[in-house]
């Protein structure tokens, strides 16, 4: 079997530096980039894995979370809760998410890249609830346990409106190759099915999603794009309240009935 | 999938709520609850397309053995042999008549 | 008790496991059968649903402390979590929150048997696991949530990822802890990076035994009864941990950048690299 080599997407790595002037540095491994920039008023650090085509790792070197980039970005959230202990107003990380999946392979089973994936979900989320206000902005692919551990726990998920931005449990090809399924006929089940589906109107519907930015080129951004996506990070920021440290509010979509059904059955059941 | 409804006359007597099985490849869950009219209704879903003659048989097989009661049993069924098929239905319908009648 | 009245664990159904780890006479299930909460979305892809969407949570008491338990029935779908099972852990982990912030303590069992997100209802079942995965981080703050992967299945996906999250993580050498399946690693990967079928190979790396050596599981347990609910009790006596596993950062990362990736990796040079000791000297 021969694995085509995937040099990755540059999405990200366009969008982090248009939106940080550049001024990100090598985060704690080679893949993540971090910067602290002040995005249309509001003091945010952004977090970036991007394609690393020398990552020592070799199945994380087309942008996947691996072993590296899990323990990495949880070094780097980690760093900025410390530094902000005592801050009134905690800066805001920004998860610039395109991750076509977690990596797959032999060394990261070995060397356990769930408790790597879980250490970026734990940092992630111990900055929600420390007051850290936590946006993630998909502009690319946002796949399964990458998305897990990088963007996942975010307070607001926001999404460039643009086809190649896709949310879902398991990249496309793989999806049809697993469920012995033709790409076509997924995606005639997942206009049946919203869950299934990877574009954003079906997501949206499932609460998830709280903003859809229209941009130009989600590719190559004009000067507009960008300023238009400041504003919006700024806006989900600003509109992210002390104390809203919950992800309460993904339960509201149409198309997630049961997950409210289940908790309010469960709470009227809790003390009877 | 299909869903298959079936109802046979039911004798009232008390039951207590049951369920049995599992919706595993091969197995079925069985779930009785009472029900006031004397009838029994058997509500199913199947994964097995076109098996409602083979489900009248065993439901009939069942009742000649057992006597039905009056009650609601909701079964999914996901691939079971007749054989597997029986044992749960006769094991939910001991189940749920061996419980104590509450004081 | 004599060992030939030991009872094995592992060939319980999720609902008696639940049963049998709570104090006697204290389950109080939430949800249950009877309440026919199904998926939504299984049916109308022609796949039958289960009463209890193949999870079971309940409240009562462990050494007469209060406790939740979520188990997640691995014979249902592989142990996938769709909407409605997603949101039975979820609200779950929820509830025992809003009690502690009342001052009533109560901790948390996961019981995770899971091949992960169930793929028909993709979207909706990843969502929910970020949600668990939340639940978790927040009520380990206040009281100790307990993992446990007994098999058959063992526990991938995004709920491997909610297993490191936990304070403490009980298997048995029957349970498998990875992110990846096998089959998905291969297909994706190629034969010669994950053999599917070399059952070797894939206990050796992710099986329990290996997963306590290196200290990605606390408790190595017997496949009975007896042990189970002990070594459950001890990890709830323990208390929330001074240290979670996933926030052990520095050491982690360091190791692994250490690593030479030029050759491929055994289970004995996993096992080195995670805990410092050679298998040679380790007697």
């Amino acid at each position: 079997m021969t694995i085509s080599e995937n040099s990755g997407s540059l999405r990200g790595r366009r969008w982090f530096d248009a939106l940080t002037h550049s001024a990100g540095r090598e985060g704690p491994a080679p893949s993540l980039q971090v910067a602290e920039v002040n995005i249309a008023g509001q003091h945010c650090y952004v977090l970036l894995v991007k394609p690393e085509p020398e990552n020592v790792f070799p199945r994380a070197r087309a942008g996947e979370v691996g072993l590296l980039e899990g323990w990495g970005i949880a070094q780097a959230i980690d760093s900025i809760i410390e530094a902000n202990t005592q801050a009134m107003a905690k800066p805001a990380v920004i998860a610039v998410v395109d991750v076509p999946s977690q990596a797959y392979g032999r060394r990261e089973e070995a060397l356990g890249i769930h408790q790597s994936l879980a250490a970026a979900v734990s940092a992630y989320a111990r900055a929600r609830l420390a007051g850290h206000p936590i946006v993630s902005l998909l502009v690319g692919k946002a796949m399964s346990g990458g998305f897990l551990a990088h963007g996942y726990q975010a307070n607001r998920i926001l999404a460039l409106g643009d086809e190649g931005v896709q949310v879902h449990a398991m990249g496309k090809a793989a999806a049809a190759r697993i469920t012995l399924r033709t790409e076509e006929e997924l995606d005639q089940l997942a206009s049946e099915i919203p869950p299934m589906a990877y574009d954003l109107e079906n997501y949206a519907s499932l609460g998830m999603l709280d903003a859809l930015i229209e941009v130009s080129s989600a590719d190559s951004p004009d000067d507009q794009d960008v300023e238009r996506v400041k504003g919006e990070i700024a806006h989900a920021v600003s509109d992210i309240k002390p104390g809203d440290v919950s992800l309460r509010r993904r339960l509201a979509g149409t198309n997630r009935k049961a997950s409210r059904l289940v908790r309010e059955m469960m709470r009227a059941q809790w003390d009877a | 999938m299909q869903t298959i409804d079936l109802t046979r006359p039911g004798r009232t007597e008390f039951l207590s709520p049951v369920l049995v099985g599992c919706v595993g490849s091969g197995d079925l869950e069985v779930l009785i609850e009472s029900a006031p009219e004397p009838v029994a209704s058997i509500s199913i879903k199947t994964s097995v397309v076109g098996s409602e003659v083979r489900w009248q048989q065993i439901v009939d097989a069942v009742d000649t053995d057992l006597e039905l009661p009056a009650m609601k049993m909701s079964i999914h069924d996901f691939g079971a042999t007749p054989g597997v098929i029986r044992l749960r239905m006769e094991q939910a319908l001991e189940l749920a008549r061996k419980q104590e009648v509450p004081a | 008790m004599s060992s030939s009245q030991s009872k094995g664990f592992v060939d319980l159904s999720a609902r008696k496991r639940v049963e049998i780890l709570l104090d006697r006479g204290s389950m109080h299930e939430l949800l249950s059968p009877f309440d026919k909460v199904t998926s939504p979305w299984l049916e109308k892809q022609g796949i039958v649903p289960q009463f209890d969407d193949g999870v079971v949570v309940a409240k009562g008491t462990i050494g007469a402390k209060s406790t939740v338990i979520a188990a997640i029935e691995g014979s249902f779908q592989g142990g996938s979590l769709g909407e409605v099972g997603g949101a039975k852990i979820a609200g779950l982990l929820e509830l025992a929150l809003e009690e502690n912030k009342k001052g009533n303590p109560t901790a948390a069992v996961l019981l995770l048997e899971s091949g992960g997100v169930r793929l028909q209802e993709a979207n909706l079942g990843l969502g929910a696991i970020a949600e668990i995965q939340a639940g978790i981080v927040e009520l380990r703050t206040y009281q100790p949530v307990v993992g446990v992967i007994t098999g058959p299945v063992g526990c991938f996906g995004g709920m491997s990822i909610a297993a490191g999250l936990c304070s403490y993580l009980i298997m048995t050498r029957e349970g498998r802890l990875g992110l990846n399946g096998p089959q998905v690693i291969e297909q994706e990967a190629g034969i010669d990076e994950y053999d599917s079928r070399n059952r070797d190979l894939i206990w050796g790396l992710t099986g329990g035994t290996q997963r306590f050596a290196t200290g990605l599981a606390d408790v190595l347990v017997d496949d009975d009864v007896d042990a189970m609910c002990k070594a459950v009790q001890g990890c709830l006596a323990k208390g929330v941990p001074a240290h979670h596993r996933s926030d052990e950062i520095l050491g982690s990362l360091e190791n692994l950048l250490k690593v030479d990736t030029s050759k491929q990796i055994t289970a004995d040079v996993a096992y080195q690299i995670l805990t410092g000791v050679a298998k040679n000297d380790d007697k």
